[in-house]
């Protein structure tokens, strides 16, 4: 991309950020309004920058429970999806499975696994987080290795390629960028789901449970402080997941698009 | 030795089921090795799945196919013949070179014995200088050269194309036959080749077969005989408009036998 482009792309939204920054802070103050009520991006700023440690290591909690999630979500999804690509009964019995889960709050199961677990176990979270993405990963790839083009297979038997050949030259490759596009769902639906786990109770050291008790104690400026720490922690998950399917999106020409499901 | 033996062959798809479809009737076809014949008809009258049982990718219902003297399946089995669709086919997330080493990869042959086979297909569709480009960086045309190419990495004795040239644009798709020509007289390469392009099977084939739908039958094998040598010259000479008309007149023959069919039923 040359500078031009991208000085194209960066300095609109830039501005328009900065006048909706400076605009809050002009609003703030020309009302007079209270900082219960709003407080300003100034006084954010300078709570951010006061309890920079404090928001980091909340963040770290957070960040550590998405992660592990979506690793184990990602490899479980992947295992999966070969068993419902081999077993088509399987298929059959799960796929709706895992569209009717989407049309449903799975989230509320993080109050039963709290339950299952003891108080101070980070394992209620990052269980919530593996579920979710594991049918996200689940859906796309099963997906990318079933839906092979009918030209290829048609190529591969005329080669007289064995089930083995055809699973390793044609079908894993097929569902890679698929992959890809499920990682760029699931990250920062993995993130988010890190974050609301937190609200359900559970160890009182994340983002999710910081934001809403410094609200609760009127230190309405600290809470704001880890909003600005979740937003970052949010955009690194979605920026290294796009980063991820950008590079194979470049070998290929193009990705295929993917559902969220 | 003929090249390919059909012999008494019928297709029913979902045998004793309500949506049966009687795909091909008795055809009886031999193809002498070296020989160009196309596959001409209209739609539904059975000229891809006709390949398809030579190419062993499916079986007949009735009757057996002898291809090289052996059964399709053990034809297909040893490679005996390299294969080319309408749509080119290539793998996009291999290279141009990779991809036409594909089935010598699948015949188990060694790195550098690939390359050199690979490097040799190249030029003999001439693109040489494209070994390391990705699929999608060619147009068309060329991405069906490399499919051509990849077709006859492993030097099969028979081609089986099923409408290879039906995706490109007429300019490129004059070229192309007379390319293929080239190289199936270099290779001494049989030739196999489904269209419903009426020019296309005459300027190509020693003989056009055409065939008439539901059931799918052989009506009338057209032999075109336009000399060894074709070229440009040959799309204007009176011969070639001759061999035009007369497989278009054996076409007609089924369009009217189908319109009086239609008749005949009420």
């Amino acid at each position: 991309m040359s500078l031009r482009r991208v000085l194209q792309a960066v300095v609109p939204p830039a501005i328009f950020g900065l006048v909706f920054v400076l605009g809050w802070e002009a609003i703030v103050k020309g009302f007079d309004l209270k900082p219960y009520f709003l407080p300003a991006p100034s006084a954010i700023w300078s709570a951010f920058t006061d309890n920079l440690d404090l928001v980091r290591s909340a963040a770290m909690v957070s960040g550590a429970n998405a992660l592990v999630g979506l690793l184990v979500g990602t490899l479980l999804g992947v295992a999966a999806s070969f068993l419902l690509m081999r077993f088509q009964i399987l298929n059959e019995l799960v796929s709706p499975l895992a569209i009717a889960l989407n049309a449903v709050p799975i989230i509320v199961l993080v109050a039963v696994f709290q339950n299952m677990f003891a108080s101070t176990s980070e394992i209620p979270r990052r269980l919530m987080v593996t579920l979710i993405v594991f049918f996200i990963v689940l859906v796309n790839v099963a997906k990318g290795l079933r839906q092979v083009h009918p030209t290829h297979l048609e190529l591969m038997r005329s080669y007289a390629a064995s089930p083995a050949a055809i699973l390793t030259k044609t079908r894993i490759p097929n569902a890679l960028p698929y992959l890809f596009t499920a990682l760029k769902i699931a990250a920062p639906t993995a993130v988010i789901t890190a974050f609301v786990s937190e609200y359900f109770g559970g160890r009182q050291n994340g983002l999710g449970y910081f934001i809403p008790s410094n609200f609760a104690n009127s230190k309405n400026a600290v809470a704001w402080a880890y909003v600005i720490g979740a937003c970052l922690l949010g955009l690194t998950f979605y920026l290294v997941s796009v980063l991820l399917e950008s590079i194979i999106k470049q070998s290929r020409g193009a990705a295929p698009g993917g559902a969220t499901t | 030795m003929s090249a390919v033996i059909v012999n008494q062959v019928s297709k029913v798809f979902n045998v004793d089921k309500p949506n049966h479809v009687d795909a091909l009737a008795e055809i009886e076809l031999v193809i002498e090795p070296g020989e160009f014949v196309s596959l001409i008809g209209p739609s539904g009258c059975g000229k891809s799945t006709l390949l398809r049982l030579i190419a062993n990718l499916i079986e007949p219902t009735v009757g057996n196919v002898l291809v090289n003297g052996k059964p399709a399946a053990q034809a297909r089995l040893d490679q005996d013949y390299g294969m080319a669709f309408q749509q080119a086919g290539l793998f996009d997330w291999r290279s141009v070179e990779k991809n036409i080493e594909l089935p010598l990869e699948l015949k188990g042959w060694d790195k550098a014995r690939r390359r050199a086979r690979a490097q040799e297909m190249l030029e003999l569709v001439k693109l040489p200088e494209f070994a390391r480009h990705m699929p999608w960086q060619l147009s068309g045309g060329m991405q069906q050269r490399v499919a051509i190419a990849r077709a006859l990495a492993a030097h099969p004795p028979l081609l089986l194309m099923d409408e290879p040239f039906g995706a490109l644009d007429e300019m490129t798709r004059e070229h192309m036959q007379a390319e293929l020509l080239q190289i199936c007289a270099a290779t001494g390469t049989t030739v196999v080749f489904v269209t419903h392009s009426i020019p296309e099977a005459a300027y190509l084939s020693d003989r056009v077969v055409v065939m008439s739908p539901r059931p799918g039958r052989i009506t009338e094998i057209i032999d075109v005989d336009l000399g060894a040598k074709r070229n440009e010259d040959t799309r204007e000479a009176d011969v070639f408009y001759d061999s035009i008309t007369s497989i278009r007149e054996a076409l007609r023959g089924i369009e009217h036998a189908a319109v009086r069919g239609g008749v005949d039923d009420r």
